[in-house]
């Protein structure tokens, strides 16, 4: 049986997902972070389900990719039961997609989630009458704690297996006449059979005037677009408004009666976090407390990291030297054996003691619901590089990794924005990059010196994008973006979605540099790793880099944190600022953080905006890479 | 007295009279509870012509000051 999750943005599908799959789909508190669908096959009640978690859609009307994906996905695939899931607490809006889900005449069931909450906006909800109102069972539930969602899918069970659809309810009834008269001509014409959909529901969206229904007909003859158009007019003429918007107010309207028939509102209790946004959206202090916050977060990462660091790497200072007094330093075995080590070594001392804290972090600030007020703070900045708040939620989850944020560019409405963003989302230094910057730069030469090249980072950033913008002029279209409410975070799911993230490195990442070490290793042996560096050195020459350096690079297109542990393996040690000097370390950073993305980004580069523009972003940051790496080892 | 969502101060509560803007605009906004009729408080305006946060039917919104002044409100 499949069983399809499908609700309004930041409603809790994906926390009703990973309680019963595991947790696999990223969670966060800000609407659109789904932005694909994940399905999982799960055994409930001695019978297998296919449960797809779909990305958030306010309406059946969809505009951006994430919305659209949603739509196709449940118009396309034979689904047995929708759970259309509800922030109790926005009940109202949220009867708007319902009600459209309903005209779907697909076997439903709602999941009024978040109950909780809603109770505490003084928000009381008749769970029995909304039920038969709907003509579908409703069952609340509080998906965090896990409240009520093992009853909700059996309950979908039951309905999938009856198959039992929901109650049409009906518009005003000059609405519904129009509407009738415009299914009947749909019936006769046999238009439904080319979308699998009831013609009361395709009847709505020729109405609403949705271009997805729209185009289509345009293929199949005039007969049906000069009904359409015939009854569009007669809407607007007698309701005076556009006939899309007639329709959604009477929505509107629809909804909001069933609200107020089975909703008790009453005075909300105030928590301090409601109050919180008094102070971080304010107009000056919320500026103050941005900058705060992003610094206590870096600092705090990078005081636990080198923590971790110091002593890990002392040990293997240690070790290696034992290893090759037993076996003589100009054999093959210890050649092999000191790459593993240095391979381990790496991921163990200096990637993660920096990437979980960092994880982690991330994770409590997005659940927390910092990531749109940062959107709403930063809005008239990002103008000016041509783009809307709403890319600072990209850019922030580019300060993880970039590939979920060259994702996350679709909750974006234009093709362009999509397209500056990426590129830009490409230069912004990952948590790869970060433990480069911290482990190295930091590490070596000091904490101040890390900072400037976030600030230098985000100087290139901004300058990149007014260059782009200019190079595509096109008005953005203004930001339009939800402000959810706080959510304390839950230091389990917290840890959850750590993991999720940092098995990326640890099963991907780590293996692959163990293997790059070890060839490394060997070329060296082989003194083959020579022919490359030679290859590399009018480019190492140039940046006034060590000539060894230039076998690293390849490797740092692989995964960015290779750069550095092949550079550690290059040159033969651990103790970096023995063998380079601190101008040597700026510059090699500088160059890493900036030059080619890493081959996974190349990959979602190219699936989202294209070959060419994936070819433009590689040339333009290879440029920008080696022109401020020159300028670094001039001016530093 | 008919005015845009932009030049409204914070904490002043208006109802939308219409909104001029394209199909998108329309649509997006219903789907956020914004429709002719309905009440909107303004709860901040960020500074050098920001955003604003509003307030519809108990969810909080942010709009870009463009998106703004495309919404047509009377005092009330």
């Amino acid at each position: 049986m499949k069983i399809v999750l499908m609700g309004q943005p930041n409603s809790g599908k994906s926390t009703i997902f990973n309680h019963v799959a595991g947790y696999k789909a990223v969670t966060s508190n800000f609407p659109g972070k789904t932005v694909e669908y994940t399905s999982s096959k799960v055994n409930l009640f001695g019978e297998i389900f296919e449960i797809v978690d779909l990305p958030g859609t306010y309406s059946l009307t969809s505009f951006d990719l994430a919305e659209l994906e949603a739509r196709k996905y449940l118009l396309r695939n034979s689904v047995d039961i929708v759970i259309n899931v509800i922030d109790a607490s926005l009940l109202s809006r949220s009867l708007e997609l319902t009600l459209q889900l309903l005209e779907l005449k697909l076997p439903m069931v709602i999941c009024l989630n978040m109950i909780d909450e809603a109770e505490r906006k003084g928000i009381k909800i008749d769970v029995e009458k909304l039920s038969k109102i709907l003509g579908v069972p409703v069952m609340p539930t509080i998906a965090l704690k896990g409240k009520g969602v093992k009853e909700l899918f059996s309950i979908a069970y039951k309905m999938g297996e009856k198959k039992k659809i929901g109650k049409t309810l009906n518009f005003s009834k000059d609405v519904e006449e129009v509407i009738t008269q415009l299914s009947t001509q749909i019936k006769e014409k046999q238009i439904t059979r080319e979308f699998n959909v009831p013609k009361r529901f395709l009847a709505l969206k020729y109405l609403e005037n949705d271009s997805y229904f729209m185009e289509n007909f345009e293929k199949r003859g005039k007969d049906i677009f000069k009904d359409i158009i015939h009854f569009q007019n007669k809407l607007s003429e007698t309701h005076n408004r556009p006939s899309d918007v007639v329709i959604s107010s009477e929505r509107h309207s629809l909804s909001m009666n069933i609200f107020e028939e089975v909703a008790l509102v009453t005075r909300p209790q105030i928590k301090l976090i409601d109050r919180l946004d008094n102070t971080l959206m304010h107009p000056y202090f919320g500026y103050i407390f941005l900058v705060g916050i992003l610094y206590l977060f870096f600092n705090a990462v990078f005081t636990v990291g080198r923590l971790i660091e110091e002593p890990l790497l002392e040990y293997f200072y240690k070790i290696i030297p034992l290893i090759e007094i037993r076996m003589g330093s100009e054999t093959l075995s210890f050649s092999i054996i000191s790459g593993i080590i240095q391979g381990l070594a790496g991921g163990i001392a200096i990637v993660l003691p920096y990437l979980f804290p960092f994880l982690f972090g991330l994770a409590i600030l997005e659940d927390l619901g910092y990531l749109p007020r940062i959107a709403f703070l930063l809005d008239a900045f990002l103008h000016k590089i041509g783009l809307h708040g709403k890319s600072i939620i990209p850019f922030m989850l580019g300060y993880g990794c970039t590939v979920p944020a060259i994702m996350a560019t679709r909750i974006l409405e234009s093709g362009r924005d999509r397209f500056i963003a990426s590129v830009l989302a490409t230069m912004i230094p990952c948590a790869a990059r970060m433990t480069i910057i911290f482990a190295l730069v930091a590490f070596y030469i000091s904490p101040q010196a890390a900072l400037a090249i976030y600030i230098l980072n985000i100087i290139v950033i901004i300058i990149s994008g007014k260059i782009l913008s200019r190079l595509l002029p096109e008005v953005t279209p203004g930001m339009i973006l939800e402000i959810p409410s706080y959510h304390i975070p839950s230091i389990k799911v917290a840890l959850a979605k750590t993991w999720l993230r940092m098995k990326e490195f640890i099963f991907i990442a780590w293996p692959l540099l163990i293997v790059g070490s070890t060839i490394l290793s060997l070329l060296q042996y082989y003194k083959a790793d020579m022919l490359i560096n030679n290859l590399f050195s009018p480019l190492t020459s140039l940046l006034g880099l060590p000539l060894v350096v230039g076998t690293t690079l390849i490797f740092g297109i692989l995964r960015k944190e290779l750069s550095m542990l092949m550079l550690i393996q290059a040159i033969g040690t651990t103790d970096v600022i023995a063998v380079m000097s601190t101008t040597q370390i700026m510059t090699f950073t500088i160059f890493v953080i900036f030059y080619v993305p890493c081959v996974a980004t190349i990959a979602v580069l190219w699936k989202e905006i294209g070959s060419k523009r994936t070819l433009f972003t590689i040339v333009f940051t290879s440029i920008l890479a080696v022109i401020l790496a020159t300028i670094t080892r001039f001016v530093y | 007295m008919t005015i845009t969502l932009d030049s409204i101060s914070e904490n002043q509560k208006v109802k939308v009279v219409s909104i001029f803007g394209g199909w998108g605009i329309r649509q997006r906004l219903g789907c956020l509870g914004i429709h002719p009729g309905d009440m909107i408080t303004v709860k901040k305006s960020a500074i050098m012509r920001g955003p604003i946060l509003i307030s519809v039917h108990g969810n909080q919104v942010a709009l870009g000051r463009g998106v703004a002044r495309k919404v047509v409100v009377e005092a009330e």
